[in-house]
């Protein structure tokens, strides 16, 4: 911190960089979750693709923090040696996969926040940032608009499939404040890197979203109460339960290898 | 899972730029788009490809395997259709 209390350039980036892992890292291992449950032998695929994106970004954006702190550290330290208070990921990735429409629209809402929020960081002013952000765009962009295909298909699809499309789109509709509510740490990493005003993200978002929706005949959920503290290592009760999956084996086995 | 599958469609991929699109083999979709979105995340995983090709397997006419005799048999014997008297020069990779 500096003398008024703010984040350092420093702090700054060292928190956009976890903040960014963790987030890949969740959903990564949500996905991983869905595998085997696929409702077609290429979507099994696809997904399965995804998730292996995920885990990827999340390595790239681990080993750089592990740079940028130094000590020694690496990504499985990240991964496996924090709890979940120490996780600074947004709720929304960490909810339950549910059923094939719940996980369509998670993917969804998330990625369209992810994709705006990469396509600024690939344009901020710390390079290596901005590298991973550019190569994480492209997975990003794809991941999209088979996420968005699936929401057109599902909402104008059958009176069945459009009331469970609306359904999942509800439940989650409070997580999606938390993307754009900026802490100190985001407003640093504005400040001192360029990085994403993220409270400026929330129009663009809201007319990407609008437009997939109107085609797929669904209705924008209102904004009431919306869920937040994830940033803070605030997390649902359904964190825990994935971490004891994930961890489990490099806890029990400190430092098993394959 | 839907009562009824998917149609049935063969993909094609180029390797790379200059070659012709070859079968690869064949995914179900429900339309052209998602089969595209199929044949990306099955058949070019390990970069195998830069381009695309989908055709609804409905949509091909194949010859009649009883034709099989008439058709290509005679062609067996009749080694001067091939192109075996050129030298092919040095460096020529795809002929």
């Amino acid at each position: 911190m500096d003398r008024d209390g703010a984040p350092t350039p420093d702090q700054a980036l060292l928190g956009t960089v976890l903040r960014l892992g963790d987030n890949a890292l969740i959903l990564g291992q949500r996905l991983a979750e869905a595998m085997t449950h696929g409702p077609e032998l290429e979507e099994e695929l696809a997904n399965a693709n995804f998730a292996l994106d995920y885990v990827g970004q999340a390595r790239m954006f681990y080993a750089y923090a592990a740079e940028l702190e130094g000590g020694g550290r690496d990504e499985d330290y990240y991964a496996f040696r924090r709890d979940g208070h120490e996780f600074r990921n947004l709720l929304l990735v960490e909810q339950p996969n549910g059923h094939f429409g719940d996980l369509t629209a998670r993917q969804f809402l998330f990625e369209q926040f992810y994709l705006l929020q990469l396509e600024a960081l690939a344009r901020c002013a710390d390079e290596r940032l901005a590298a991973i952000a550019a190569r994480a765009e492209k997975e990003i962009r794809y991941h999209l608009r088979h996420a968005s295909q699936w929401v057109v298909r599902l909402g104008d699809g059958t009176e069945e499939s459009h009331r469970r499309m609306q359904a999942s789109l509800d439940d989650l509709w409070r997580f999606t404040g938390e993307p754009f509510a900026a802490d100190d740490v985001d407003a640093a990493f504005a400040a001192h890197f360029g990085g994403p005003d993220l409270p400026a993200l929330r129009e663009p978002w809201r007319e990407r979203v609008a437009a997939v929706l109107a085609e797929a005949t669904l209705t924008m959920p209102a904004d009431e109460w919306m869920d937040g503290g994830g940033r803070q290592g605030r997390h649902s009760e359904h964190l825990g339960y994935l971490l004891a999956e994930m961890q489990f084996l490099q806890r029990a086995y400190l430092d098993a290898r394959w | 899972m839907q009562d009824e599958n998917w149609p049935l469609w063969e993909v094609f991929i180029r390797s790379k730029a200059g070659l012709a699109h070859r079968h690869a083999g064949s995914i179900h979709a429900a339309d052209a788009q998602m089969a595209i979105d199929h044949a990306r995340d099955v058949y070019t995983r390990r970069s195998e490809g830069v381009s695309i090709w989908v055709v609804r397997s409905a949509d091909l006419v194949a010859s009649d395997p009883a034709d099989s005799e008439a058709f290509f048999e005679p062609a067996a014997d009749k080694i001067y259709r091939h192109p075996t008297f050129y030298e092919i020069p040095d460096g020529v990779e795809n002929l």
